[in-house]
């Protein structure tokens, strides 16, 4: 019998059908994938599952009961844990508080910080994560957190495990440890949901997938027995094939002149010496593991942080940014790595979002000129196939591929040379993500220089003129056309790792 | 994977927040090493109990307003309450104090709940939620009042509750430091007080990790109705009267106090200890300013003590957050 049954789910926002017929079953002790591109419904059905949304129709049986968790903590309470795509939790608090949060140790009603502590660091130990269990959760960076987050859900001995998106933000060694604790899970008999948009990792870790689209469910079937061309066919039709097109028909670059040349870049431990040259034309990207420096280096460049140590030359002259707003001047771009965070507003419009640093060009004598701002809007969401009701609608209720969308015109209506993107693809769909990566391309051809910092190193090798590879804050190699495989790449980012400890945390 | 993982005392120092509050008890330190050098009688007996007795009460409102703060709400009927909490219970001390003490804080309660219910269920922002209820718990008490103060009764011991001393301390004081230690501990040492920092670090967080976030957030403003009615207790105690029309202003110093003990108006970070130290801090300053004016060098009236006062939260949260700042650019 199933653990899980959902059939004929139905969810609408506002009228908006988000789920029309989807359904899902979980055998006892399996890891089941369930795939399909943002918008799909795949985060509106867990979220029925795990108590977050309550659905409009359909049925739900957990262990052969039908239930309707009213919130997450009776999902909880049932064995349900789940690590969300978004990772929530409180960072101003302990990673022992985090981790126990709703289930506090006690002694005489009084926490016992002890074994509280001592709980939370065995808990992350299973994933060889060693951290000082008191510090503040904000003090780590984004992979820290998810191992925390893994860590609380895995602690509560749940039935069930849901990850939403788990791997994101894990490099390649965290996502062999999470699998072998799904691993373990499975052979406890604990049954896992994991979505994910690695393909890869679907093959390697679960047992069936459940197919998506249009908020139904289209298939399942088992990992074995579908290829990844079929799956994906399945996921997005015939677009991804176009879309894949697209990008290996564009032109071969002609670097131009250089934009920005760095050299001797340091701050603090994380970045130590990095060298890095961007031409107009020309997409670098900037690999490296976790931590080895890439999103330190790209807030160096855009001015976000002062280098301590380094040069910065800009058209060939020394120049030293204080504050973003100067570089932003001198036409740089950033779209950040963290949407949530530092991106998007999120009850704002589309419309405002699009246009917010473009605020001041538009305004005539002080007023947002309205026919203006409508125009560049509508030419964005054209140019970029953003899909959306209206520009009015709030960018929250969009997918995060059309946010990022939204983003990314954000910086191209400023018109910029150089466009810094930060994971520009993290968390959104195969068929956006292949949109996006587009439109990176062709900006670079028509002369815009381009810094990418990316996880995926398919997404390098599909887009990268040249590649800076990262190790522990310093640049040890620069590939250029013809060098950039999987195998240099990966031979230079572990050339300058020590093999005690790790370079980042 | 290897976390950055600084010794614990260094994180202290390192810690902005916990700079702040420490900040906050060296300038009460100050202040107090300035009054015991400058003026004969500041640290007489009569001058520290007097000045617990009164400043009980805001300290009270304080306390409560520290918690609602950290929820990242804030309780702006406090003064309100605290006035409907005294009328109250000037009614009810003819049954007793037991009986004074109860209703006033019941009064309270009940605001608190309202006002609990109005933001959770109603949804409405705190800061309208709990201005409607500042209005209408003015209106409450004056209604019940009949637009004058209430004399409480004499034939009862209600009125020991606020003039009376307990072991050679003024029994307002021994109820404020009850009140302090129970909510250090409620904050630090239970779950439910991690689960309010939790809700006021981030609400979708707490709700997702299976809190109930609607019933905290209720308990917190139950909590600080229910302290805005016992300072009114306190009021009605100390003074022989409930007073319709007492309390105004008293949520700006609440909401003063807590800030200057470092807790974020943000939500999700906040030391009832330190809230303490602020609440005694903002009122150690009136008490210095009124010997100042004692002395006949200067004369003062209410009005310049506030505008000094004004000046001087501002400076010393300027300060504070130079400090933070600072730190974070480390």
């Amino acid at each position: 019998m199933a653990l899980v049954a959902m059939h004929g789910i139905r969810k609408a926002f506002n009228a908006v059908p988000a789920l029309v017929d989807a359904s899902l079953e979980i055998e006892p002790g399996e890891v089941m994938a369930l795939v399909g591109q943002n918008g799909a419904g795949k985060s509106t059905m867990i979220k029925i599952l795990t108590g977050a949304y309550r659905r409009d129709e359909g049925t739900l049986t957990f262990d052969g009961r039908p239930v309707d968790f009213p919130n997450p903590g009776a999902a909880q309470d049932a064995g349900i844990s789940t690590i969300y795509q978004e990772i929530n939790l409180v960072p101003h608090r302990s990673v022992a508080e985090n981790v126990f949060l709703g289930r506090e140790p006690t002694r005489l009603g009084f926490i016992d910080w002890r074994r509280m502590n001592r709980e939370a660091e065995a808990a992350l130990a299973r994933f060889n994560v060693s951290v000082d269990v008191q510090a503040p959760l904000s003090t780590f960076n984004a992979a820290t957190r998810q191992m925390v987050a893994i860590a609380r859900a895995v602690s509560r001995k749940a039935r069930l495990v849901v990850m939403d998106e788990s791997t994101s933000s894990l490099d390649e060694r965290e996502v062999a440890t999470l699998f072998d604790t799904i691993r373990t899970l499975k052979r406890d008999g604990v049954s896992v949901l994991f979505v994910s948009h690695r393909l890869d990792e679907l093959y390697a870790v679960c047992d069936r997938v459940t197919i998506m689209r249009d908020g139904a469910t289209i298939g399942v079937h088992p990992m074995s027995a579908i290829t990844k061309m079929d799956l994906v066919t399945a996921m997005l039709g015939r677009a991804l094939a176009a879309a894949e097109h697209r990008l290996h028909d564009a032109p071969p670059h002609k670097a131009g002149a250089p934009i920005v040349e760095a050299a001797g870049l340091a701050r603090g431990r994380r970045l130590r010496d990095v060298d890095l040259a961007v031409h107009s034309g020309e997409v670098v990207a900037l690999a490296g593991l976790l931590g080895s420096g890439r999103t330190e280096t790209a807030r160096v460049l855009f001015g976000a942080d002062r280098p301590e140590a380094g040069s910065l030359k800009l058209d060939g002259r020394d120049v030293a940014f204080g504050e973003p707003s100067e570089a932003i001047e001198a036409g740089f771009g950033f779209l950040s790595e963290d949407r949530k965070i530092e991106g998007i507003i999120p009850d704002m419009s589309v419309a405002e979002n699009l246009t917010l640093a473009l605020m001041p060009r538009l305004a005539k004598a002080g007023v947002i000129d309205r026919a203006a701002q409508r125009e560049v809007v509508n030419r964005f969401i054209r140019r970029l196939g953003i899909k959306l009701a209206s520009p009015d609608q709030k960018i929250r209720e969009l997918s995060g591929g059309n946010q990022q969308k939204v983003l990314l015109a954000r910086w191209l209506a400023m018109n910029p040379r150089l466009l810094i993107v930060d994971e520009p693809t993290r968390g959104i769909d195969v068929g956006a993500k292949a949109d996006v990566l587009t439109m990176i391309r062709e900006l670079a051809g028509a002369g815009l220089g381009v810094v990418m910092v990316s996880s995926e190193l398919e997404e390098i090798i599909s887009l990268a003129d040249r590649v800076t590879v990262l190790s522990d804050g310093r640049s040890v190699r620069d590939l250029h056309a013809g060098e950039i495989d999987e195998t240099s790449i990966m031979a230079a980012m572990a050339s300058d790792v020590p093999t005690t400890g790790a370079p980042h945390g | 994977m290897t976390a950055v993982a600084p010794a614990p005392a260094r994180r202290t120092l390192r810690n902005p927040r916990a700079m702040a509050r420490w900040g906050v008890v060296l300038a009460l330190v100050a202040l107090i090493l300035f009054g015991w050098a400058r003026y004969d009688n500041f640290l007489s007996e009569y001058n520290i109990l007097s000045f617990l007795r009164y400043n009980s009460m805001f300290a009270l409102i304080a306390l409560g307003m520290c918690f609602v703060i950290i929820t990242g709400g804030i309780d702006l009927s406090v003064g309100g309450v605290a006035a409907l909490g005294s009328v109250v219970a000037a009614y009810a001390s003819g049954y007793g104090l037991a009986a004074g003490v109860a209703a006033g804080t019941g009064a309270g309660l009940l605001a608190g709940l309202i006002n609990g219910l109005v933001v959770t269920r109603l949804k409405i922002a705190p800061f309208i939620a709990t201005l409607a209820m500042m209005l209408a718990a003015y209106g409450t008490a004056l209604l019940l009042a009949g637009n004058q103060s209430v004399s409480v009764s004499w034939d009862t011991a209600f009125i020991t509750f606020g003039q009376n001393d307990f072991l050679g301390f003024p029994i307002p004081a021994w109820v404020m430091l009850a009140a302090f230690v129970i909510g250090w501990v409620v904050l630090e040492h239970r779950p439910i007080g991690r689960r309010i920092l939790a809700v006021g670090g981030s609400e979708d967080a707490s709700r997702l990790m299976g809190l109930s976030v609607e019933t905290i957030l209720t308990g917190v403003y139950m909590a600080s109705g229910a302290l805005a009615g016992l300072a009114g207790v306190i009021l009605a105690a100390q003074f022989g009267a409930g007073q319709p029309t007492e309390g105004v202003g008293w949520e700006l110093f609440a909401i003063a106090s807590v800030v200057v003990g470092g807790t974020l108006l943000t939500g999700g970070v906040g030391s009832v200890a330190a809230t303490f130290a602020g609440a005694m801090l903002l009122a150690l300053l009136f008490n210095v300013l009124n010997f100042e004016n004692g002395k006949g060098w200067i004369s003062l009236s209410a009005y310049w003590q506030s505008v000094i006062r004004g000046a001087f939260l501002l400076l010393f949260v300027l300060i504070q957050a130079r400090i933070a700042t600072g730190e974070e650019d480390d």
